[in-house]
């Protein structure tokens, strides 16, 4: 049992001989670190779950949902995440100008994105449901919220990257950010997705 | 204005308590005489240089080890304290506040700010030198999980003397910790204290698993791996999966507290029963992140000392894996009495009944380890056979807490705070001694005092069976935890047993202070780097380790190379064919985690007191260095020359490489 596997890895360290590729291992510790955003995401909406029907008397999802702006922000957000593929599509073929060009469409893609949620908050807020309203709102307005907080970091990192491409082009290391980027991206709209299903289809169904 | 400072001062100072003043004091002088030590000997520089900015894993695991030691003490004066009351029935040396608010300090801390750092401490100075690493993964980042820690650590001991402790338990149940109940500002440092302070842990978490699956030197495959390293690798693997949990859980206690959200209140629709699946989700894999490593510790200790190879190294392996993944199963046993009904109590008795089997395998794994060994009796193996009965009996007596029905009688009782007491400092505490007192050589480059090291060690355990055993017998007489008076005459007897057994503790630590101070001016250097004579590559270099640890990392063969090195030495065959010497790639020292610490605890200290004007800069503070960060992290590194390294070798080895 304990012999079968240390032969096949035995071969693939010879390779690594004490050289460890920096770009291997932040990668991986990138995609450790998506698992416990994801187990940080479960629990909220774990708790979303549990607390979804303690409306406390107050109009709940079905009733104060605005599905056009959703429906408007998960075609946002869906196509944001098309276009940092391309972005990592150009920055493969090493076309600086086009990659960052996809990058800025996704911010914006983010932004607008962004924009519909705040405003979806603020209407909801104006019906009267808040934080405080009841325990549905609260685990809602914090589910979506943190998606949201993502959303927003996501931009402002990606304009980091951006700067730091401008400045000192694609070499191994700026190539290592896009990459990593997009996988937080892809993963938001993952989050997304399930956002979608299990706050607002599941409530307006 | 006066009387408006007045006011403001009274309200964010504690006061009223004569052992609060004496805190107050004790802190402004040790604050005073640690700034003039330092600007005295002109030792900033160096403490700037050495310590503050380092990225180097054996000095951030030392900074770990100290602040652990220093946490060791608070908590344990704690711990005297609510002893002293409890030894006779209705005294008044504490106050009932005053009582709850040290029994919620004493927890926080001895987890937290004890155990936890004690454990990284550990994972830093060992893992990289057992796996011929250069560093870890990501040398930066554990600079700032190390400050993050430290900056969450401080953030909750000042809740002390200013603004007040937090008096909820340390897992702070709401409705109890929700504003409703507490309106003070106590909740709020135990919120941010815990949550900057679980930030870093993640962060090492994420770290040693990329460091143990990546760096490794050729040709360790993972059942070639020491089995400290494996215990860290499970450990960090349940770090992973809980502590964003405890992120999560948190910040809804904050939201409800700061905002007033109704996750956890009475009214509103919330429920505080969330709260309590949700942290023993985290809480429960928590005692098995900190016990794992601890299992780690033995296992190296007592290859070592018995002179053997560690018996049954795939079954090892094997259950530390299975607990890491059952210790998610069992939580709801800390509530049996909630009324889940009778299938979910069965599921989680039966859950928590097998996650005592892998246990008991290690257990006899460690004893066939021993058997027909030549053993050896140093400190920290006597560490280690003392953790096996009183783990045993912990663990008997946790198999009886899972048995759903009879837990009825011993839910909250004296009979469970024995238990765990017994698990957690039979295992945790003593593994975490062993291993301090087995890997200190290697850390200082010299043994601490075995005499002084022997009488500790006699105490502590005379002192832990005399505080904790009649704590089972007053516990099934129906005492329950987190009064602060009794008054039935029946328990007298065995309470004042208790206390004394607490004070033997307190001497104990005494005198492990005293071990400490005195071989720092005595003691025995460890010249050869192998004072053990031990089996892992962590041995095979000088002690302390240079800076690059490995001058060429060395090619692995078997587990426990280094004495399969050394009997092939012995036998007259060809040692070790290093390589040549090549420069070395390091990480330069940063000030960014440090910064980004202060910056945390400031945005912490804001939200503690709702303070936005001192949050926000706090916050952007943040931002600013992750910025500051991103930008000049490629810059961040250089070359060892060649000579150097060579120079190095040859004044540690003595000349010869």
């Amino acid at each position: 049992m304990a012999q079968s596997p240390a032969h096949g890895s035995d071969h693939h360290d010879h390779h690594a001989a004490g050289h460890h590729d920096p770009q291997d291992i932040k990668l991986l510790g990138f995609w450790i670190f998506l698992v416990t955003d994801v187990i940080l995401f479960s629990t909220l909406f774990a708790t979303f779950i549990v607390l979804r029907n303690n409306t406390n008397g107050f109009e709940g999802g079905a009733d104060l949902f605005n599905m056009t702006g959703v429906i408007a922000e998960t075609f946002l957000l869906l196509t944001s995440s098309f276009t940092s593929g391309l972005a990592v599509l150009a920055m493969h073929q090493n076309k600086v100008k086009p990659m960052i060009i996809w990058l800025v469409i996704t911010g914006l893609l983010g932004a607008g994105f962004l924009a519909l949620e705040l405003t979806e908050f603020v209407e909801l807020v104006h019906e009267g449901a808040t934080l405080q309203t009841s325990a549905f709102w609260s685990a809602f307005f914090t589910l979506v919220g943190t998606h949201g907080v993502h959303v927003t970091i996501g931009i402002g990192w990606m304009i980091s990257i951006i700067i730091q491409i401008v400045r000192r082009g694609l070499n191994a290391d700026t190539k290592g950010k896009v990459t990593v980027f997009s996988l937080y991206w892809h993963f938001l709209d993952a989050v997304w997705i399930f956002l979608l299903s299990i706050v607002y289809l599941m409530e307006v169904m | 204005m006066l009387e408006n400072i007045k006011e403001f001062a009274s309200e964010f100072f504690v006061t009223g308590d004569p052992l609060i003043y004496g805190a107050d004091v004790s802190i402004v002088l040790a604050t005073l005489g640690i700034v003039f030590v330092l600007t005295y000997f002109k030792k900033w520089g160096w403490l700037w240089r050495n310590w503050i900015t380092t990225v180097d894993h054996k000095k951030i695991g030392i900074m770990y080890i100290l602040a652990a030691i220093v946490m060791l003490f608070r908590g344990g004066v704690d711990a005297v304290m609510m002893r002293t009351q409890l030894a006779f029935p209705d005294l008044n040396f504490l106050e009932p506040e005053h009582y709850n608010q040290i029994f919620t300090t004493h927890g926080v801390v001895m987890i937290f700010f004890m155990a936890m750092p004690l454990m990284f401490g550990l994972f830093n100075i060992v893992v990289p030198l057992q796996i011929g690493a250069r560093d870890v993964a990501f040398p930066y980042l554990n600079s700032l999980s190390f400050w993050l820690f430290f900056a969450g650590a401080m953030l909750f001991n000042l809740s002390f003397v200013i603004g007040g402790s937090p008096d909820a338990g340390w897992l702070a149940y709401p409705p109890l910790s929700g504003s409703q109940f507490n309106p003070g500002v106590g909740q709020n440092f135990y919120i941010w204290g815990i949550q900057i302070s679980g930030i870093g842990s993640l962060a090492s978490g994420i770290n040693f698993i990329v460091t143990i699956l990546k760096m490794r030197a050729p040709g360790m495959t993972m059942m070639k791996m020491p089995m400290f390293t494996w215990s860290v690798f499970a450990a960090s693997t349940t770090i992973i999966f809980a502590f964003p949990i405890l992120t999560i859980t948190l910040l809804l206690l904050f939201m409800d507290r700061f905002f007033g959200a109704h996750f956890f209140t009475l009214d509103g629709g919330g429920n505080p029963m969330m709260y309590i699946n949700l942290i023993w989700m985290w809480g429960h894999p928590e005692v098995y992140i900190v016990v794992l490593p601890a299992f780690g510790v033995f296992s190296e200790t007592v290859a070592t000392f018995a002179r053997k190879r560690l018996f049954g190294y795939a079954s090892m392996v094997f259950a530390m894996v299975i607990i890491s993944i059952i210790s998610f199963f069992t939580w709801a046993h800390h509530f049996f009495t909630m009324g889940s009904g009778a299938n979910v109590n069965a599921f989680f008795a039966v859950t928590t009944m097998i996650i005592a089997i892998p246990t008991g395998v290690k257990i006899f794994n460690w004893l066939f380890t021993m058997y027909k060994g030549r053993i050896t009796f140093p400190t920290p193996m006597m560490w280690t056979i003392a953790f096996i009965p009183a783990f045993v009996v912990g663990g008997m007596t946790g198999v009886m807490l899972s048995v759903a029905p009879a837990d009825f009688q011993f839910h909250n009782s004296y009979f469970l705070i024995a238990h765990f007491h017994q698990v957690l400092i039979g295992g945790v505490v003593f593994g975490y001694f062993a291993g301090l007192y087995y890997w200190w050589p290697k850390m200082f480059g010299f043994k601490l005092n075995e005499y002084l090291g022997k009488w500790a060690f006699w105490l502590w355990n005379i002192g832990f069976y005399v505080c904790f055993m009649p704590q089972y017998l007053v516990g099934l007489d129906g005492m329950t935890r987190r009064i602060s008076v009794f008054s039935d005459p029946n328990w007298v007897g065995l309470n004042v047993v208790s206390t004394i057994g607490a004070y033997i503790m307190g001497l104990a630590f005494l005198f492990q202070v005293a071990q400490i101070g005195y071989s720092i001016f005595r003691h025995e250097k460890d010249t050869t780097g192998d004072i053990w004579d031990a089996r892992t590559l962590e041995w095979s270099m000088p002690s302390p380790a240079p800076e690059y640890n490995f001058a060429v990392i060395p090619q692995v063969h078997g587990r426990d190379e280094w004495w399969e090195e050394k009997e092939r030495r012995r036998r007259g065959e060809k040692p070790w064919q290093l390589g040549p010497i090549e420069p070395i790639h390091m990480p330069k020292n940063s000030a960014i985690p440090a910064i980004m610490a202060i910056c945390w605890f400031v945005l912490g200290f804001g939200l503690v007191f709702h303070w936005l004007w001192m949050a926000i800069p706090g916050l952007i503070g943040v931002f600013i260095c992750l910025y500051a960060r991103s930008f000049s992290a490629h810059k961040a590194e250089y070359y060892i020359p060649v000579e150097e390294i060579e120079r190095t070798e040859a004044t540690l080895r003595g000349g010869a490489v």
